[in-house]
């Protein structure tokens, strides 16, 4: 299994998203407001300062808005991934996420600007959250 | 407003010569540069009465500083914006000048980054530190300081046809600056790089991939350095030792990352136009480009926002040896041999302003004829996330 370092906690602005996630879901914050959506989570509306965020549940489709491949990361958490793709993920419901698409032959040719993609839990020998990473489909 | 009313210039200069510098703190190497730089501007010590410090010495920031220095300032400034730091202290400098607070403004920078091994350029990581917001969403992907950089390039080249050989313009204008000037020469051979000639856009291209579309070749240098910059009043610099090169025009502004931005495009887009505004100029005046190159995409990005061409349109801008010092086309592009081949120890800001002010006063070793105009422009953070972008337009006397 992955090695990935794992969210740290106490940090009450991500606490609720990870919880989310280790439950199986994506999960998202939207002004109830002004509709904006916001991530990556806090507890203000970007776009006009309010307090009253709702969270909600993402798809976890979207699209590669960009990437690049990371050859070499001198952190050892990442070796046993070889050379991964690190990308914006930009969700159906509007926001932006970074993230890893993985499997692909070749992670150097194989990934694409706009490819679309979908979410997926990847399990962890770090620790107990594991990370929301996405496949082409 | 601070435009050709030349309120103040920057009048002394001095560039700390090695970029290996083993057992020397960045304490010492900012304290050797003030006093090189007085000199350079034929100014005393006790004329200091503004000191601005990013907190890169031993810390404190300007609260370290002036003890250490033994002065007792009347403006003590402390904006740590990463590498544009110093455009941005150029401005408060300026705006703190022509509010009567104070007369002679010091800006210094020592770093020790290649001896000390800190990560930056090529060697970036994330992910230290107390937990936080940020990076609970982002250390499990594993960014790394090029890669940041690498996912603006590949969008810029998705969306306008980029290409390396377009980025590598960069590197080859860039590595022929450094290959006449002595100083880039040394740090290269000390830095051990492959070679320290001159380089095709070719060589770009067959360098190492280090983030898919960044090629070492791309990459900025990891060096120790620093150096100061002296800033005075109208009146004072009537009096300094060489021709003062006036801060007509400076814009300062940030970005990050939004949901639905826009990656190709940075912080110089909101500060670049107000810095021209003010100085009264247009870029297609400029003679002299001082980007900030930590990576190609950085510059190519930079020219865009600040109005060089239209956004997209950089691999035009770059046609026809544009940024050479010895074509006729304008800008000339990082005549000291950049970040790139010359310059880097994390924070390279302040060298813009040392460039901007030789060629001004006709110093460069690749020295444009008649150069009357300069932008330096800084970026701090990382360009393809939050990042800070300074830009200050200088004139000559
Ligand atoms: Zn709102």
């Amino acid at each position: 299994m992955p090695d990935r370092p794992q969210p740290r906690f106490p940090e009450p602005n991500t606490q609720k998203y990870w919880e989310a996630v280790k439950e199986g879901r994506l999960t998202y914050q939207q002004c109830a407001d002004c509709n904006t959506v916001v991530f990556t989570p806090r507890i203000l509306c970007t776009g006009c300062g309010s307090s009253n965020l709702a969270w909600k549940d993402s798809s976890g489709e979207g699209k590669v808005y960009t990437y690049t491949v990371v050859r070499q990361n001198r952190n050892p958490s990442f070796a046993p991934l070889g050379a991964y793709v690190l990308a914006w993920i930009d969700l159906d419901e509007g926001f932006r996420m970074l993230s890893n698409v993985v499997g692909v032959n070749d992670p150097t040719t194989d990934v694409k600007c706009d490819m679309r993609v979908k979410v997926e839990f990847e399990k962890q020998d770090s620790g107990e959250y594991p990370i929301p990473v996405f496949r082409p489909v | 407003m601070a435009n050709q009313m030349r309120e103040a210039a920057i009048v002394g200069i001095h560039e700390y010569p090695l970029r290996v510098a083993p057992g020397r703190s960045a304490m010492q190497i900012k304290v050797e540069s003030i006093k090189a730089a007085l000199d350079d501007a034929g100014l005393k010590w006790s004329d200091i009465d503004a000191v601005y410090d990013t907190n890169d010495g031993e810390g404190g920031g300007g609260l370290g500083m002036a003890p250490y220095l033994g002065l007792k300032p009347t403006v003590i400034d402390t904006t740590q914006v990463g590498g544009s730091s110093y455009e941005f202290q150029t401005a408060h400098a300026l705006r703190d000048i022509a509010a009567g607070k104070a007369n002679v403004a010091v800006l210094t920078y020592g770093s020790t980054a290649a001896s000390s091994r800190r990560a930056i350029g090529t060697g970036g990581a994330t992910g230290q530190g107390l937990p936080n917001w940020q990076g609970n969403m982002e250390d499990p992907y594993g960014m790394i300081t090029v890669g940041n950089y690498a996912l603006v390039a590949h969008r810029h080249m998705h969306e306008y046809g980029t290409t390396t050989e377009d980025l590598a313009e960069i590197s080859v204008a860039t590595r022929l600056h450094a290959t006449r000037n002595p100083e880039a020469v040394k740090a290269m051979t000390d830095l051990q790089f492959m070679g320290t000639g001159e380089i095709t856009i070719q060589d770009v291209l067959e360098s190492r991939m280090i983030s898919d579309p960044l090629h070492l070749l791309e990459c900025c240098m990891q060096s120790d350095g620093g150096g100061a910059v002296i800033i005075a009043s109208r009146d004072v610099a009537r009096g300094t030792k060489k021709k003062p090169a006036w801060i007509i025009g400076t814009g300062e502004a940030i970005k990050y990352r939004e949901n639905g931005g826009d990656i190709t495009t940075s912080a110089a887009a909101q500060g670049g136009p107000i810095a021209f505004a003010e100085a009264q100029v247009t870029p297609a005046e400029i003679d002299i480009a001082m980007i900030y190159d930590s990576f190609t995409i950085t510059v190519a990005t930079i020219l865009e926002d600040l109005g060089f061409c239209k956004k997209g349109e950089y691999r035009d801008l770059a046609k026809g040896g544009r940024f050479r010092f010895d074509t006729a086309l304008k800008p000339t592009l990082n005549t000291d041999g950049g970040g790139l081949s010359s310059n880097h120890p994390g924070m390279r800001g302040i060298f813009l302003l040392f460039e901007s002010v030789r060629q001004l006063r006709g110093e460069s070793t690749s020295q444009v004829a008649g150069a009357k105009l300069a932008i330096a422009h800084g970026n701090g953070g990382a360009l393809g996330g939050t990042h800070a972008g300074g830009s200050v337009i200088l004139a000559a006397d």
